[in-house]
């Protein structure tokens, strides 16, 4: 395989518009096995990946195992506790222990910004980062542009609003360089409370839901975290629907062909609608089973693909 | 005992002499400073080619002990303090137990006499266990041996107390040294809110945050006649109030550390998250960097300090936000200073020398920063083109904690002697 001359995914920033491309052609290449009868190729086998997960997550980590059973790897996934200083264990002695069974690859999900630098720094082994912290979050960001990319035809020239929780979502910043990277029109939306300084750099951000979505090709809606809204960001659930959460209305504003997208885990009711996410226009889903291909392709293309050679 | 220095070029801004001149030591004292001076019954120490400085002074350093003897000692950081030619370090009270009463201050200056290489200035605390409610006993701390008060790394941060404390402390004439930053809104910061933050993810603390504490401590100090200290001032905000306090001819000074002068926050995203970036007050954006260095150009800034903080290996090789704040500074300090400030023209050197000597003893009122006849017969002699690399390996601190590991910095400290005695050379 060729195109991705990095050692590690760290994240989206520093890859080329042609590392990118490559990835999503490789994981479109893939798609297809997973409509095969019997899901299963042998590409990395003899190759070990461990996913360590600081956080809990269903969708990621069961979309990296997957991934990796389909190519043939051993995989071992470790749930560990949510901070490492706390548990007495450093996330370096944890990831030396595991570094001595001689993995080829650790995919790392973890709290802390900067986890998967840190590692890249003092272990052997390939890091993918599947999410850290605020930070990036490389193939949720992937898999949305392969999304994208499928039912579009193309990622340049795309009219894209990203709304919500801008301050804290790592899935913002991975997408914001991937698209931005990609040569798509990026228009951004959250209260004022949820815009970190910086991001208007990158593309026009706005306050007013309805203009973000003016004539949108595609809406990529944010979870609000909840669970990180000890600061009083905003009011309440209702004031955000009424104000800042995509409603059918809304969406009417967009292009015909709206495609939106969602990260998930949804609060439904806040930052979307169910009649918007479950809507026609949603590809929520398959956002999901894009997940497997995208990341098949990272494996593949860092793992270097077959026998040892 | 007496000592000559001789044929070197001395610069003592306190009497702004710079020029070919000998020096004698006498007794622990500067006896004489003048042109060819007579050998005479004098150990004789060729400074030719070589600046001859008051001994530098460093305010601001954080010697562990007691408590923290696994980051630093007494000893070892004032082996740094003499590698890095400061003749002189005020310790900083967050010790454990908290520099808070005499007591503590007595085993911190004996600790210095019996293994300090230089002397060792103790800052006691401002309220009891630097919590922050009830003043320490000042008259206690004063005849111990503080120079100033501090709670250090935590902010006072009750308007009420501050006050009081600015108010108290001018019966003993104790600066009040204070790191201004208010907590409500850098709460969980691991660097400065900006651009740069926002790209890596991580909590940030806004620059309004040291601006505004700094802008009531000036307000208080005006309002209670008290002195006033500024700790590591970082933004462009915390400047501009100490600029307007000391037009307004209020009792107030500052210092800045070099970390502050030479690195912005863009340092975090090119080290990958490397902990040895993350300190408070944190590495700031470049406009508040330039800001600084106007200040201290102009004046308004008093003193380079080091904030020296070391930290073991196992503090800083975690995750970002859960690493310790701090950098080690002594023995980059003056080497940062004159290949970064000197060299490129930002500072004259005659300016520099002020900001590590007589700036820092006025600030705090204290013996030295001058080779006046009388005074402490505190030496550094710099070399101005011996060039070192930052190698943390190689440092006295404990500490290798440090942002500026491969620097290559032309002009060092090739020799520091205090009282008279050489207490570190660099022999080529």
């Amino acid at each position: 395989m060729t195109g991705y001359p990095h050692r590690h995914l760290l994240g989206i920033e520093r890859l080329q518009p042609s590392e990118i491309a490559a990835i999503l052609d490789t994981a479109d290449g893939l798609r297809e096995i997973l409509d095969r009868p019997i899901k299963k190729v042998p590409a990395l086998r003899g190759k070990t990946v461990v996913n360590l997960f600081y956080e809990p997550s269903t969708r990621t980590r069961a979309s990296f195992e997957v991934a990796e059973k389909v190519l043939s790897a051993d995989s071992l996934s470790v749930a560990a506790a949510a901070s490492s200083v706390q548990k007495g264990e450093t996330l370096l002695d944890t990831a030396r222990n595991l570094e001595a069974m001689n993995p080829d690859m650790i995919v790392i999900r973890h709290s802390a910004a900067g986890a998967p630098h840190l590692l890249a720094r003092h272990c052997r082994a390939a890091i993918v980062n599947a999410g850290d912290g605020a930070h990036e979050h490389p193939t949720q960001a992937l898999l949305d542009a392969l999304t994208l990319r499928q039912r579009k035809g193309r990622l340049e020239g795309l009219r894209v609003a990203i709304v919500g929780d801008l301050l804290h979502s790592r899935v913002a910043r991975s997408n914001l360089w991937l698209l931005s990277k990609m040569g798509a029109r990026l228009v951004l939306c959250a209260p004022p409370t949820l815009v970190p300084p910086g991001l208007e750099a990158f593309a026009p951000v706005t306050h007013r839901i309805d203009e973000a979505v003016e004539g949108a090709d595609a809406v990529m809606m944010l979870r609000i975290q909840r669970e990180r809204m000890t600061g009083g960001f905003y009011p309440s659930d209702r004031e955000y629907h009424l104000r800042f959460g995509l409603t059918e209305a809304r969406v009417k504003r967009a292009k015909k062909d709206v495609l939106i997208l969602h990260p998930g885990p949804m609060n439904r009711g806040v930052e979307i609608a169910s009649e918007v996410a479950d809507g026609p226009y949603s590809v929520i889903l398959d956002q999901v089973t894009n997940g497997v291909a995208v990341r098949m392709a990272v494996l593949l293309l860092l793992l270097g693909g077959g026998a040892e050679g | 005992m007496k000592v000559l220095l001789k044929g070197g070029r001395v610069i003592d801004p306190s009497r702004r002499i710079d020029g070919a001149q000998d020096v004698i030591l006498e007794d622990g004292r500067v006896a004489q400073v003048g042109a060819k001076l007579s050998p005479r019954g004098a150990d004789v120490i060729e400074a030719r080619g070589l600046v001859v400085c008051p001994g530098f002074i460093d305010l601001h350093a954080h010697l562990r002990e007691p408590g923290r003897e696994d980051r630093e000692t007494i000893a070892t950081g004032t082996r740094a303090a003499a590698a890095g030619g400061f003749t002189a370090v005020c310790a900083m009270p967050n010790t454990e137990p908290v520099n808070d009463n005499s007591g503590i201050t007595r085993f911190i200056l004996d600790q210095a006499r019996a293994e300090g290489a230089v002397r060792v200035h103790p800052i006691g605390a401002i309220t009891r266990g630097s919590r922050g409610e009830e003043l320490a006993e000042y008259g206690d701390l004063k005849d111990a041996g503080c120079v100033a008060v501090s709670d250090d790394g935590r902010p006072v941060e009750s308007a009420r107390v501050m006050r009081r404390a600015l108010e108290y402390a001018r019966a003993f004439d104790l600066p009040v040294v204070d790191h201004c930053e208010e907590p409500a809104l850098s709460e969980r910061a691991a660097m400065n809110e900006g651009p740069v933050a926002t790209l890596l993810g991580l909590r940030g603390t806004p620059a309004a945050a040291e601006a505004m504490v700094v802008e009531r401590d000036v307000l208080l100090a005006e309002l209670t006649g008290g002195r006033l200290h500024v700790a590591h001032l970082s933004t462009a905000g915390a400047a501009d109030a100490v600029r307007r306090g000391k037009a307004r001819g209020v009792r107030v000074s500052a210092e800045v550390t070099p970390h502050h002068l030479l690195l912005t926050d863009q340092a975090v995203k090119d080290s990958d998250y490397d902990a040895s970036t993350k300190m408070n007050p944190p590495l700031r954006s470049e406009a508040d960097r330039r800001a600084v260095l106007e200040a201290l150009r102009d004046g308004t800034i008093d003193a380079i300090a080091t904030d020296h903080a070391p930290h073991t290996i196992d503090d800083k090789q975690v995750e970002y936000e859960e690493a310790a704040f701090g950098v080690v500074g002594l023995e980059t300090a003056v080497g940062l200073g004159l290949d970064r400030l000197v060299a490129p023209g930002l500072l004259s050197l005659p300016q520099l020398v002020a900001l590590f000597s007589s700036g820092p003893a006025r600030v705090l009122g204290l013996p030295g920063g001058t080779l006046a006849p009388g005074s402490p017969a505190d030496v550094t002699i710099l070399d101005l083109t011996r060039r070192r690399k930052v190698d943390p390996t190689r440092f006295h601190s404990k500490g290798r904690n440090t942002p500026f590991t491969g620097w290559t910095l032309k002009g060092a400290a090739v020799m520091t002697i205090v009282g008279g005695r050489v207490v570190w050379q660099d022999r080529r």
